[in-house]
């Protein structure tokens, strides 16, 4: 299996794993499939495309570091590969929005920032 | 068969001084002179864990502590549903025999033991490592995700999470126990600080010192007879990045064990004492249960059926929203009163008729879930 890096070690990227088994998808990387235990996974980069599932506005954070962001959107997005993630998100995002990923810095942290997905990329998706 | 034959609740608040050990030590010693038991009838410990005072082996540091040398002894940790998944192995293990006399205990200096900041952090590591917790996310925003997806889907408002915090208020108005006895209104809710929105800060529950304890029997040791029917579990994920739908969350798995387990319909249940560190948690959990249709539950509370004196009193020590929340002792409160209630000395907050009661837990965000009934047999 090769292993991708992605934003999680510090590189602007959403990665998954996909099952060869049993074609389930995860998130949470680890050496075998939640869903059927097989071990045979592809890593893949995700395409950065998605959609709202909830969001919340951090307006009480906790530590020194993340007080300076304040306020800043957690939000699920249901990527269009079919995994959940947890990531940033403009502040006007609600729940449905189409969004596409980029990457900002958060506590010293390279972290995925989704924003509404605009009108072009909204054409080309349906052309 | 088993029996809540003792409990004992400190008041929550500040406890300036008073450690972890100090907590659940006065919890204990209440407990166990409300069962009428001595320390060296006691052949079982079960306790929570303190973020305060972390430690690997915390059962047998009280049990040295308080002077017991029980035959079975261990701490359980499932976030806030311990006080119910301690009290439902203690059951087991009563009826399997392992023990006779087991005392479930908890408590924490949560609020005077350390910063509500270390308090916040500390909690905020229910989330995932790698993928959640650089994010900076909180407690209050894991449960402000929900929140979000629940109006959504069922065009809940924040007015009507408004109303839980409302009622809890109310019923720790009664209770001389309780952090918090100020009345508020939807509009004291609606105003108070943003703190992971839709969530502000009187839609959450408060960090608290206190304490509770129970005695799990499997005979009475008074004339006080509280039985516990039946409990039933449910465990869907851990982190909200996998939570399932809302329709196919833990409480609904876990309360129809239950029902299963013991043959009682949710019209059957006279009491209710329900897991409410937010309001959305205690909003979305009524309707999980089965207590409120889906997305009626606010509507409920606003026409008092949840009151005192209404058809199914909930919560009257005010829960964790305004009784006050110190970790696992924080849901084991609700236990402490539900029991005061069937056996008739809740004083001025007794209600008409507590003889079949369902509590209900959850622990991290909606991840672990306890269903109980407890019924009072003469």
């Amino acid at each position: 299996m090769t292993k991708l890096v992605d934003w999680t070690n510090g590189e602007a990227a959403i990665v998954y794993q996909g099952c060869l088994a049993c074609g389930a998808r995860q998130y949470f990387r680890r050496g075998f499939c939640a869903s059927c235990g097989a071990t045979d996974l592809s890593e893949l980069r995700a395409s950065g495309e998605g959609t709202v599932y909830a969001t919340s506005l951090v307006c009480r954070a906790a530590t020194p570091e993340t007080k300076a962001h304040v306020p800043y959107n957690i939000v699920l997005i249901d990527a269009d590969e079919g995994f959940r993630m947890m990531a940033h998100g403009d502040n006007d995002l609600a729940i449905g929005d189409r969004v596409t990923a980029r990457f900002v810095q958060f506590a010293g942290r390279l972290v995925p920032c989704f924003a509404k997905a605009s009108q072009l990329d909204r054409t080309e998706r349906w052309r | 068969m088993s029996y809540i034959t003792g409990v004992g609740l400190t008041s929550y608040g500040k406890h300036e001084g008073s450690s972890s050990l100090d907590l659940m030590s006065q919890a204990a010693a209440l407990a166990l002179a409300d069962a009428g038991l001595t320390r060296p009838e006691i052949d079982g410990i079960l306790c929570g864990y303190s973020t305060v005072s972390p430690h690997i082996m915390l059962a047998t540091v009280f049990a040295e502590h308080f002077g017991v040398q029980p035959s079975y002894a261990h701490a359980v940790q499932v976030g806030g549903a311990t006080g119910l998944a301690m009290t439902m192995l203690a059951h087991t293990l009563v009826e399997a025999g392992v023990a006779r006399h087991v005392l479930v205990v908890a408590g924490e200096n949560r609020l005077t033991g350390q910063s509500r900041d270390a308090s916040i952090q500390a909690l905020a590591q229910v989330g995932h490592p790698d993928y959640e917790v650089p994010l900076g996310p909180t407690i209050p925003a894991y449960y402000g995700l929900v929140a979000s997806r629940y109006m959504h889907e069922y065009g809940v408002t924040q007015e009507d999470l408004a109303e839980v915090a409302v009622l809890m208020r109310r019923h720790a108005s009664a209770h001389p126990g309780a952090q918090f006895h100020a009345p508020i209104a939807v509009a004291d809710v609606m105003a108070s600080k943003p703190v992971a929105l839709p969530l502000k800060l009187l839609d959450c529950c408060p960090v608290s010192d206190g304490g509770a304890a129970l005695i799990v029997c499997r005979e009475p040791t008074t004339d006080t007879h509280v039985r516990i029917r039946g409990c039933a579990q449910a465990h869907t994920h851990q982190h909200v990045t996998a939570a399932p739908a809302l329709d196919k969350l833990g409480a609904e798995i876990a309360i129809a064990k239950a029902k299963a387990a013991t043959g009682i319909e949710i019209s059957d249940v006279r009491y209710a004492a329900v897991y409410d560190s937010f309001t959305i948690t205690l909003a979305m959990l009524l309707e999980d249960l089965g207590l409120a249709k889906r997305g009626e539950a606010a509507a409920r509370v606003r026409s008092g059926h949840f009151s005192r004196d209404g058809e199914l009193p909930l919560n009257t020590h005010g829960g964790l929203l305004s009784y006050g929340h110190c970790g696992v002792g924080g849901a084991m409160a609700h236990l402490v009163e539900t029991h005061l209630q069937m056996t008739g000395r809740a004083g001025k907050r007794q209600v008409r008729d507590a003889s079949l009661a369902l509590l209900h837990g959850d622990g991290g965000v909606l991840s672990s879930h306890v269903s109980m009934f407890l019924e009072r047999v003469s």
